[in-house]
């Protein structure tokens, strides 16, 4: 199956909570192309500004009787500097402990009494906040996301909890996590000035010294219908969606409109390598290289031809790494790409791996190494560039089965700045690589100067008072 | 619930909106409209047509679960995952690269009850023709190939070790030994490193021979075709598979005798807390008081009764639920949390307080009102997409459902008072007979974990219900 095109970044958010039992991620993504051959559906996406400055995309999708409403603020981790990194996170968590006017906890209980579903995630480029109800319930949700917007209450007693619950929230993703251990590591050392550095749910030592007002001055900084874009996508009619939201978001006083301070990487000159030791039993891989991002690459095209780089490698289980690093050499257990052209900032093209049995990390980094070599030195295959054209404009018919994920692609895409116009432009532009243009950016990207390398040294799990997790680093104890 | 009114006018609104919802939830939602019938090979199926969308869901299930693999644990989930991996004729390169070429995905997993295939591909003639004539292939005509056989046992001896990394995975396997002991649930569906190594073709053949025989398949179908495309599929899926009925039913499920306490020293900074017991069984008499309970104590996310005492008063967990897992002899009650170390025998204390007085005092009126709300309310988010109705679909058709289930539902649930889900829980949970395993690092403050757990202290109540757990859970799940 094909990785949805976002998957990279759905991966690398923090949610509010985990529902239980998981369920299975769904596809994202959306736009409106013409497929050939199949009707077209094309749906438009309509805009409107608020005088505050608040921007609002409806999508009309009239399958069923729902609605999503997803109000996406301009701030994450990449907005964060040293000393509050966490604070973006943390104040999401917050933002469900009331308002001037409701008590802790009551967003949800209403939300829940009108058989809503609802989340929040952080990401290093945006916070989002989200209402799945019945279609004819949007203005509850309407009416709960202004309220919160300009009023939390942000009270002292509930911090003090809340952190806790954070601080619990990064022991189970990050601290007990070997394989999570090493991406935090490898960004801490891959990236030298980058925001994109941080880990989204902070550093230890940020989160015991983070304090109510540090939430509170964050808060006023980036809450504000001018830094916000609200997301409708359902069985709703625009114009009613736009009056609805003049009703309760129109009130609000724009704020402050800030920018990030612009932290730029500056260019790498050389090869990075780490090793990060934790309790494992299976050692781990994980590869970076500094590539643009579609908001500064000097060739538009090129992002897009990282992309399609990706998914000659990555895009089910017809590419190349699991055709030829799985089942042809056996040498990988599993193996996979990602990069993700729709960043805020440029960061890197990621590869990851977990040797298959007897093969050593070395062997398979190796084995990686040269896959990248053949697509600097021979052309993608016709063949191969057809099939991933074919997913991209299947996926695309696929994607308009979740309301959610089309609003999530709308939202993502103006958060970060690139405007949600580009949906409709996607495929066609993916479409339109050439294999000369992946050749070009693997030789011009891919290179030993751009490229971070990170390894997970396992150690024993026997000790349980968790010292061994701090010895033997360079000792491959992968052997049971 | 609505604390310190200082504007009027948003109160006035939220009430007034919630008093809609009263009125909402007594008006009809049309259901899917399900048609069934049996292949000529005695195959059950059933279809929902959904024409608005150039797509179609097939899901194919099978009652070949880990509870069939007898002494060869993992024998039904390594049968599944090398369906795809070579079949009449054609190898795992060729199979991916049909289907990938047309834009289709292909799938199977297994779960204690089910081993099934799914697939997904637009209604475009091509595509359709070659996604179908592989789904009924991998599952007519497996080929169980020696030489990749041992590939994929490889690396599912590494997917096992990497899960003996994850204090949840170590956690979970052991809470399923200790609920079902000597019954076939008791085992991981992924087998362990010995039954795998163990595993011939032969036995996979032998499997396959037996389990995927026409008469012991569901086909589920949704999608962009009418009734006689959805017949021929039907047929077509099941003219060739082999010839075996249905298998006897699963032996019952034995009570546990007494409470069990397991410590599984982990050099986690976390311990991650499993409780359970035998619940209930898909069709079970106190289904849906149960279901309905359930969702007030720890099904509801955010609004549970487990959060709000674990979570939101006490900052103990950033994840806390409950819930049962019907299946077609009666699968689990699953509690979880997961804590600090230090901190482990007080969540566990809240967490038996909570859960002991829930079957005490059953819900309140007020948490039984909002749950109700809740579920009938968030009924249209639970069918909206093809993909949600398609795993509806493989359920009432698995396990014998009432074609109407759906249609009831909001019904049932309504109809419930809170004496019913009183008795319901006190009848059928009994937490003097627990199993519990605690995974962590063991401290002094938690060494007590290994001792009987009391349950006599009583904390104050508070909070209410929301947010369906996903109904079609049932079937889903297992290695994708």
């Amino acid at each position: 199956m094909m990785k949805p095109l976002f998957a990279a970044a759905l991966a690398s958010v923090v949610g509010l909570f985990a529902a239980q039992p998981l369920t299975a991620a769904e596809g994202d993504a959306d736009s409106q192309v013409e497929v050939a051959g199949l009707p077209s559906s094309a749906v438009k996406v309509r805009e409107h500004r608020l005088d505050n400055g608040l921007k609002i995309l409806v999508k009309r999708d009239d399958r069923a009787p729902i609605v999503t409403s997803q109000v996406w603020y301009k701030v994450g981790s990449s907005y964060e500097h040293g000393g509050i990194t966490g604070v973006s996170h943390a104040l999401e968590h917050m933002m469900f402990k009331g308002t001037e006017r409701l008590e802790p906890g009551q967003f949800s209980r209403i939300i829940a009494e009108n058989g809503g579903d609802e989340n929040a995630f952080t990401g290093r480029d945006y916070t989002a906040y989200f209402q799945t109800l019945a279609a004819d319930r949007l203005e509850v949700a309407f009416e709960l996301e202004a309220d919160r917007m300009r009023n939390l209450a942000l009270p002292a007693d509930e911090f003090a909890k809340e952190i806790e619950v954070v601080k619990e929230e990064r022991r189970l993703r990050t601290d007990d996590d070997p394989e999570a251990l090493v991406f935090e590591q490898f960004n801490a050392t891959a990236y030298a000035a980058s925001p994109y550095r941080h880990p989204i749910i902070g550093w230890q030592s940020d989160l015991d010294v983070m304090d109510v007002e540090t939430l509170r001055d964050w808060y006023r900084m980036w809450y504000a219908p001018n830094n916000a874009t609200l997301v409708v996508v359902g069985d709703v009619e625009p114009t009613e969606v736009f009056a609805l939201a003049e009703t309760h978001f129109g009130p609000l006083d724009a704020g402050p409109a800030l920018q990030p301070r612009p932290r730029a990487e500056p260019e790498q000159r050389g090869e990075k390598r780490l090793l990060v030791a934790a309790p494992a039993k299976e050692p781990y891989l994980l590869m970076g290289w500094k590539t643009p991002a579609l908001i500064d690459a000097e060739q538009t095209w090129e992002p897009y031809a990282l992309e399609m780089l990706v998914s000659v490698l990555d895009a089910g289980s017809s590419s190349r790494f699991s055709r030829e690093l799985i089942r042809g050499d056996r040498l990988a257990a599993s193996v996979s790409a990602s990069y993700n052209a729709f960043n805020r900032l440029s960061g890197m093209l990621l590869i990851d791996a977990t040797p298959a049995k007897g093969v050593s990390v070395e062997a398979l980094e190796e084995a990686i190494l040269a896959q990248l070599e053949r697509l600097k030195s021979e052309l993608v295959s016709e063949q191969e560039l057809t099939r991933i054209r074919t997913q991209l404009i299947a996926n695309k018919v696929y994607e308009r089965d979740s309301v959610f994920y089309q609003a999530l692609l709308l939202g993502q895409l103006e958060t970060v700045g690139l405007g949600w116009e580009l949906v409709d432009a996607l495929v066609e532009r993916l479409s339109a690589v050439t294999p000369e243009q992946i050749q070009t950016v693997a030789q011009r990207y891919l290179t030993t100067e751009r490229q971070t390398v990170a390894l997970l040294v396992p150690q024993p799990l026997e000790a349980s008072d968790g010292s061994a997790a701090t010895a033997m680093i360079g000792s491959n104890d992968d052997v049971r | 619930m609505f604390a310190k009114p200082t504007r009027p006018g948003l109160e006035r609104g939220l009430l007034l909106l919630i008093g809609l919802g009263m009125l909402w939830c007594q008006a009809a939602l049309a259901a899917p409209k399900i048609q069934t019938w049996q292949t000529a090979a005695g195959a059950k199926v059933l279809f929902v047509a959904a024409e608005e969308l150039p797509m179609v869901d097939v899901r194919v299930v099978f009652d070949a679960g880990s509870a069939r693999d007898g002494t060869q644990s993992g024998l039904a989930s390594l049968t599944s995952a090398m369906l795809t991996e070579g079949a009449a004729g054609l190898d795992a390169d060729a199979i991916a690269e049909r289907v990938e070429a047309v834009g289709a995905e292909l799938g199977t997993g297994t779960d204690r009850d089910t081993s099934f295939a799914r697939m997904r591909s637009l209604t475009e003639p091509e595509a359709f023709e070659t996604a179908l004539d592989t789904l009924t292939k991998i599952l007519s005509e497996p080929t169980f190939d020696p030489a990749e056989l041992e590939r994929v046992r490889q690396n599912r001896l590494t997917a096992l070790r990497l899960a003996e990394q994850d204090p949840g995975d170590v956690g979970q396997k052991a809470l399923y030994q200790a609920i079902f002991a000597d019954h076939p649930y008791a085992s991981d569906p992924s087998g362990t490193a010995e039954s795998i190594a163990a595993l011939r073709a032969g036995d996979l053949r032998a499997f396959h021979r037996r389990y995927y025989g026409a008469g012991n398949a569901t086909i589920a179908i949704v999608g962009a075709l009418d009734r006689a495309q959805a017949e021929a599929l039907a047929t077509r899926l099941s003219a060739e598979l082999p010839s075996a009925g249905p298998p006897p039913p699963l032996p019952p499920v034995p009570a546990l005798a007494q409470a069990q306490v397991q410590q599984i020293a982990f050099p986690s900074s976390q311990t991650h807390l499993y409780l359970g017991q035998p619940g209930m069984r898909r069709g079970d008499p106190d289904y849906f008081a149960l279901y309905l309970g359930n969702h007030i104590l720890g099904g509801s996310g955010l609004v549970s009764l487990l959060m709000e005492e674990v979570r939101e008063k006490r900052g103990l967990s950033y994840s806390v639920y409950s819930y049962f897992l019907p299946l077609a002899q009666p699968g689990p009650l699953l509690m979880g949390l997961q804590t600090q170390n230090a901190q482990a025998e007080a969540a566990q204390r809240v967490l038996l307080e909570t859960l002991t007085r829930f079957i005490e005092e059953g819900p309140t009126a007020e948490q039984l009102e909002a749950a109700v709300k809740n579920i009938t309310g968030g009924f249209p988010l639970r069918i909206a997409g093809n993909s949600k109705i398609v795993s509806y679909l493989a359920v009432i058709g698995f396990y014998d459902l009432p074609l109407d289930y759906l249609e009831v539902f909001p019904d049932r649930i309504r109809a419930l008072t809170a004496e019913e889900i009183r008795d319901a829980f006190k009848r059928r949970v009994d937490p003097s007979r627990l199993a519990q395993v605690a995974v962590g690092g063991v401290t002094e403050s938690n060494a007590s974990l290994t001792e009987p757990m009391k349950a006599d202290a009583l904390i104050e109540p508070e909070g209410d219900g929301s947010v369906a757990e996903p109904e079609g859970a049932g079937a889903a799940g297992g290695q994708g």
